[in-house]
């Protein structure tokens, strides 16, 4: 891959922060965007809108038909069929649309949930209050201090009871890629569905969810070099059909009388409204950019990204990892003596390096390790060694200013 | 010194740096050299809850007037409200009711001190309005 190639794609990092180049390690948050995607909602907008599914002239037509194969192109690069996803906002709604149907549907007072301590908030805030809502009772997989789950574990508290087991497939904080198909088979044998919040693992590693054989799963658009606002949820085909719908409205009825419903067939059942169309063409654009280069090569890349910081970093007097795990995606958390990640993040900035400060929806995490916060550097596919070298600069600059 | 005329100073005071660095030296010396707090002092009550870092405030009256101190778990954080605890401490609850916070835009960091950057500048700044204003009510009252 040649990365001046690739960086050539994405305009933003050509602009200045702060009077600097822009270096932009808070892929984890959010990715930039190529130029492709960004002129094909554009082009959407100028040229070829109209509202999807109903209308029986061109333009609605070509819409519907460009909406429906990013469907496709989504199952393909997935391993899922077509009908297995649906389209949400994102990660967090996809999840909430899982705790919210088949949650609502499945769980009984009693009944045991398990995430672990590395969730983000979108993984942990749902059943919270799902558990509130139907009397289940939430377990929760500990982790040692390299921010690994505990598997030994989680394999006791499974149990018959168990119906519902939602884990990261890598966190966002500490970059732990996690041992997700252990998970899911020691799940299936107590008979429980794995949802994996896959928020972190798609933009950065090859995932088939065929291959995991994974119940659900849930991602959004903008951690993959797509538009913010658009996502997905990912379902074996026969358990979504037994779910309820989600929201209710145009789009997810088959017929409607004045008394009741009956509801549209797979993936539509779930997607009430009109949807987000131009995204959604967005994100068609997003999953080609990451087929050209390929999930492996991505991997590879941010990988030697990783290890570069991560081996600079270690030379820096007082620094301190928070998650070293064996298997990580290209994510480094790390705090430098008392300084606080506030102040470094702050002064980074001013230097035009983009990272991300405070707990990272992780609270109950940083709760675990006592800590307020990590500064986390998230790499991607256009990140240079050069810009680490500036990043290292840059730290060093901070921790000159704040000791 | 009225309010105003401490602020009139500051501003004078960083208009003398030109660059980034030295302004932020600057906020890092005014939370350096702002007294703190007590662990003790650290309450729930105290807090102004920010995004990424943490302030508490205590105010106590003397002769009339308000003395505040404050504390944050980051250096930048406790620079900021140092910085406005060098306008706001020391004069009456009516006085620090009542004059404009004007110091920070012109200061050349607004760019890089909006509400939600400055862990809450805004909180901080009603914090200390509020506990004047409460504490104007119980002069008055």
């Amino acid at each position: 891959m040649d990365i001046s190639k690739i960086r050539e794609e994405f305009p933003i990092l050509q602009e200045k922060v702060n009077g600097k180049p822009l270096v932009y390690f808070d892929n984890a948050a959010s990715s930039q965007k190529p130029i492709s995607v960004i002129e094909t909602i554009s082009n959407y907008y100028l040229k070829e809108h109209a509202n999807i599914h109903r209308g029986v002239h061109t333009l609605s037509q070509k819409a519907t038909s460009k909406y429906e194969a990013v469907r496709e192109n989504l199952a393909d690069y997935i391993g899922a069929e077509s009908k297995e996803i649906i389209f949400t906002r994102g990660t967090t709604e996809a999840i909430n649309l899982f705790a919210s149907t088949y949650g609502a549907e499945n769980l009984m007072p009693g009944d045991e949930i398990i995430i672990s301590t590395l969730e983000h908030h979108s993984n942990m805030v749902p059943w919270h209050m799902w558990c509130k809502k139907t009397g289940a009772i939430l377990k929760i997989i500990p982790i040692n201090d390299a921010g690994e789950l505990d598997l030994e574990a989680y394999t006791e508290l499974l149990n018959e009871k168990t119906k519902i087991v939602s884990v990261a497939h890598v966190s966002n904080t500490l970059g732990t890629v996690n041992d997700v198909k252990f998970i899911i088979q020691k799940a299936h044998e107590f008979g429980a569905v794995v949802l994996l919040d896959g928020a972190q693992a798609l933009p950065h590693i090859e995932v088939n969810v065929n291959d995991l054989d994974c119940d659900f799963y849930a991602s959004s658009a903008h951690k993959m070099y797509g538009p913010t606002g658009i996502g997905f949820l990912y379902g074996k085909a026969e358990l979504l059909e037994k779910m309820p719908p989600y929201h209710g409205g145009g789009e997810m009825i088959k017929s409607v009388s004045l008394l009741e419903s009956t509801y549209a067939d797979l993936p539509f059942k779930f997607e009430a409204g009109t949807p987000n169309i131009a995204d959604t063409i967005g994100f068609g654009a997003a999953i080609d950019f990451l087929k050209k280069y390929g999930a492996h090569n991505i991997a590879a890349h941010e990988k030697m990204l990783h290890d570069y910081a991560t081996e600079e970093l270690s030379k820096i007097e007082g620094i301190r990892f928070i998650g070293t795990s064996k298997h990580k995606a290209g994510v480094i958390s790390f705090l430098i003596g008392d300084i606080h990640p506030y102040d470094l993040g702050v002064i980074l900035d001013q230097l035009g390096i983009a990272v991300r400060t405070g707990h990272h929806c992780t609270e109950p995490l940083m709760q675990h390790f006592n800590i307020p916060g990590t500064v986390r550097a998230s790499f991607a596919i256009y990140n240079t060694k050069e810009e680490v070298d500036q990043f290292i600069a840059g730290v060093k600059r901070a921790q000159r200013m704040l000791s | 010194m009225t309010i105003k005329e401490k602020q009139d100073q500051i501003i004078e005071e960083f208009a003398m740096f030109d660059e980034w660095m030295d302004k932020y030296e600057n906020i890092i010396d005014y939370g350096k050299e702002l007294e703190g707090l007590n662990d003790s002092d650290k309450t729930d009550e105290n807090i102004v809850r920010g995004c990424q870092s943490n302030v508490w405030l205590t105010a106590t009256e003397k002769d009339g007037k308000l003395i505040f101190n404050a504390d944050s778990d980051a250096i930048i954080t406790k620079g900021i409200i140092g910085l406005l605890l060098e306008i706001f401490s020391g004069h009456t609850p009516q006085e620090i009711a009542t004059t404009e916070l004007y110091a920070i835009d012109e200061i050349g960091l607004k760019e890089h001190l909006s509400p939600n950057r400055a862990n809450g500048l805004t909180s901080m700044v009603n914090k200390i309005k509020m506990t004047a204003l409460a504490y104007r009510a119980k002069q008055n009252g």
